[in-house]
């Protein structure tokens, strides 16, 4: 076990090594990080705790967390577009999760029609939404706008309770869990897992491309820089609003299948939970910045399976918001964001 | 003193003796009712102040569960382990909230934005998964066995504390402060308002006056848990602040009445009754967004059709 350790603290300083004869000016940074990987590696040893164990929390961690960063896209565009916290968000991803699970488990479909099942029911639930509560309040104060979101996210998640039923339902294992070990067993990995990274950085890669790449993505970031110039310019700022809450809605649904195929449950309550903490993930990287959700979304995710590994499961949430309440006092525009100044 | 000083203290005394006979006294009003109206004296201090941040300063907490938890078990500590008197004890939960109000606020309030929003729902989580961990406060079974302190009497006067204070705070130059900033913080901050400075103030007073109602909760149903302060209930305070207007004194007093008893009628339609409220709020928040009494305050002389000065002064307050 110790062995393996050295082996890889040894590879960290190997890089750092290399570093260090190329730039002259790394050489300081290189001895900070070696300071750091020492009193890093002081504390594992002392606790006992195996490298195995850590890379499986991050392992863990960066499933979850490319979970959450579905999530976070979804809440970052939107706001990125109209300034609005979606608090339904969360619910959309349930809904999603309940379509993938009614399509698999009742209409015996494939896991991957299943998918884009839910990301169809998922897709409507998001522009009804837009259409039907948030549009008429387009000119409305934002409290009004955001006291709405809180109502539409409450009917959801009791509409859920009514139509539903308030029992935890069995997700059917549509793909068999399968683990794998790399290097000699250091690295346990599972097929879900593995799936989860794909399907997420699948989705992260299509959306790059739709915003920075298509006629719609360009006509997105128009809006969301100003709504009056885009509209003069030809742009329908409604359609790429609803456009846009149906992107973040079918992201929500690949993340709520992903969830309930992690979980192997779904409930009408499962998307509160996820909800809030993408959304700390989509602070953590600077609201309104997509890679920043995405980066957000894999921190908050590590971070959330080390402290349940390594100290309680009682204390994950309460970190998650700390941290939140953290980055809001030091670094209010998140980690990739910039301080802009409101126009008037 | 003014004629119309006369009759507010007269409906205040008439509803407090009202109540005194027809509970301790007679006994007409069964003890279901009874608990009842303990509550609806409670969620009108729990309504007040969060219309004092929400309706009055414009920003949307969603923490007040938190808030009350804070003050129940600050004031329970207070009273079972540490022997303080009743009184007190509730001042010091009061203001322990206003405390956790101030660490929460000051780094939120200072962004504009929609900032806490989250931060106090995500607050109102940490709260409970906090109060779960710490054995000394009973874990998640909570505190059991609270002596059951808050009376009738206790709880009209804190009540009516709470609206003098919360009242008098809007009519001041602060609670002016307050409403310019609600109204456009832009152009409040360019004429010179401090905007934190407010924010905070009120975000603080409203958590004050949270804690109060959290304590005296805790001292009236003897049991406190972290299941007591969950979202739903914030959820329920708000919809009591949005029904009676955003900004209405007298609107959030008859909305916290009309919410409580509408939850005891349907206390058997759990998630029923949410959908109702839900749907409730997202309709009004479309047809009419400044909550159904608006700013407007409900007052008798303008009900009963008297269009002398106390119509006048309705339309000042």
């Amino acid at each position: 076990m110790q062995s393996v350790w050295e082996q890889f603290i040894g590879l960290l300083f190997f890089y750092v090594d290399m570093d260090k004869s190329t730039n002259r000016t790394c050489i300081n940074i290189g001895f900070q990080v070696k300071l750091k990987v020492m009193i890093f590696k002081s504390f594992i040893v002392e606790r006992g705790i195996s490298l195995e164990t850590f890379l499986a929390q991050v392992i863990n961690g960066l499933s979850l967390g490319s979970i959450y960063a579905l999530i976070a896209l979804g809440y970052t565009m939107v706001y990125g577009i109209i300034q609005l916290i979606n608090f339904a968000h969360g619910d959309v991803l349930m809904i999603g999760a309940f379509a993938g699970y009614f399509a698999v488990a009742i209409l015996k479909m494939p896991f991957w029609f299943a998918m884009l099942f839910a990301m169809l029911i998922s897709g409507l639930a998001g522009y009804l939404i837009e259409r039907l509560a948030y549009r008429p309040l387009r000119k409305s104060a934002r409290l009004t706008v955001l006291i709405t979101a809180i109502g539409v996210s409450l009917l959801l998640e009791n509409g859920g309770l009514v139509v539903l039923g308030a029992d935890y339902k069995a997700f059917p294992l549509a793909i068999v869990k399968k683990s794998y070990l790399l290097f000699d067993g250091v690295i346990t990995i599972t097929n879900h897992q593995l799936l989860i990274f794909g399907v997420t950085i699948a989705m992260m890669v299509l959306l790059q491309y739709i915003v920075n790449y298509t006629k719609i993505g360009k006509a997105m970031r128009a809006v969301s820089y100003d709504k009056e110039a885009a509209a003069l310019m030809g742009i329908n700022v409604d359609g790429i609003i609803s456009t846009t809450f149906v992107i973040g809605s079918m992201l929500a649904a690949v993340a709520g299948v992903l969830l309930g195929l992690y979980y192997q449950t779904v409930h009408p309550l499962m998307g509160l939970m996820p909800g809030l903490k993408a959304f700390v993930a989509a602070v953590l990287g600077g609201i309104g910045i997509i890679p920043g959700a995405m980066l957000g979304g894999f921190l908050l995710g590590i971070v959330e399976a080390l402290v349940s590994g390594y100290w309680s499961t009682n204390f994950r949430d309460p970190v998650v918001f700390g941290l939140l309440i953290l980055i809001l006092i030091i670094k209010p525009a998140g980690l990739l964001g910039k301080h802009m100044k409101e126009k008037v | 003193m003014k004629k119309k000083n006369i009759t507010t203290i007269l409906i205040i005394l008439a509803i407090y003796i009202g109540v005194f006979l027809l509970t301790d006294v007679t006994g007409i009003i069964g003890p279901y009712y009874q608990v009842n109206i303990f509550l609806a004296g409670i969620n009108i201090i729990l309504a007040l102040s969060l219309n004092l941040i929400v309706g009055f300063t414009g920003q949307l907490a969603l923490g007040h569960a938190g808030f009350m938890a804070v003050g129940a078990y600050v004031s329970a500590v207070c009273t079972m382990k540490l022997g303080i008197p009743f009184i007190p004890a509730v001042v010091v939960g009061a203001l322990a909230a206003m405390l956790i109000g101030l660490v929460i606020g000051l780094p939120t309030l200072r962004l504009r934005g929609d900032y806490l929003a989250i931060a106090t729902l995500g607050f109102g989580e940490i709260i409970r998964g906090l109060v779960v961990n710490i054995e000394y406060v009973g874990g998640a079974a909570g505190i059991n066995g609270i002596p059951k302190k808050t009376t009738w009497t206790m709880l009209f006067l804190f009540v009516i504390i709470t609206i003098a204070v919360i009242k008098n705070f809007i009519n001041s130059s602060h609670g002016k402060m307050c409403v310019s900033i609600r109204d456009n913080e832009v152009a409040a901050e360019i004429m010179g308002v401090n905007t934190t400075y407010y924010k905070t103030v009120a975000f603080s007073l409203g958590a004050f006056f949270a804690g109060l109602g959290g304590a005296l909760y805790a001292h009236y149903f003897f049991l406190i848990q972290p299941t007591t302060f969950t979202f739903a209930r914030s959820f329920d305070i708000l919809v009591m602040v949005v029904l009676g207007g955003l900004g209405s004194i007298t609107g959030s007093i008859l909305a916290a009445i009309g919410v409580t008893f509408l939850n005891a009628v349907l206390v058997d339609f759990g998630a029923i009754r949410m959908v109702i409220y839900a749907l409730l709020l997202i309709l009004v928040m479309i047809f009419r967004p400044q909550g159904l009494m608006g700013t407007k305050e409900f007052n008798l002389q303008s009900l009963l059709g008297f269009k002398g000065r106390g119509g006048k002064n309705a339309k000042n307050n």
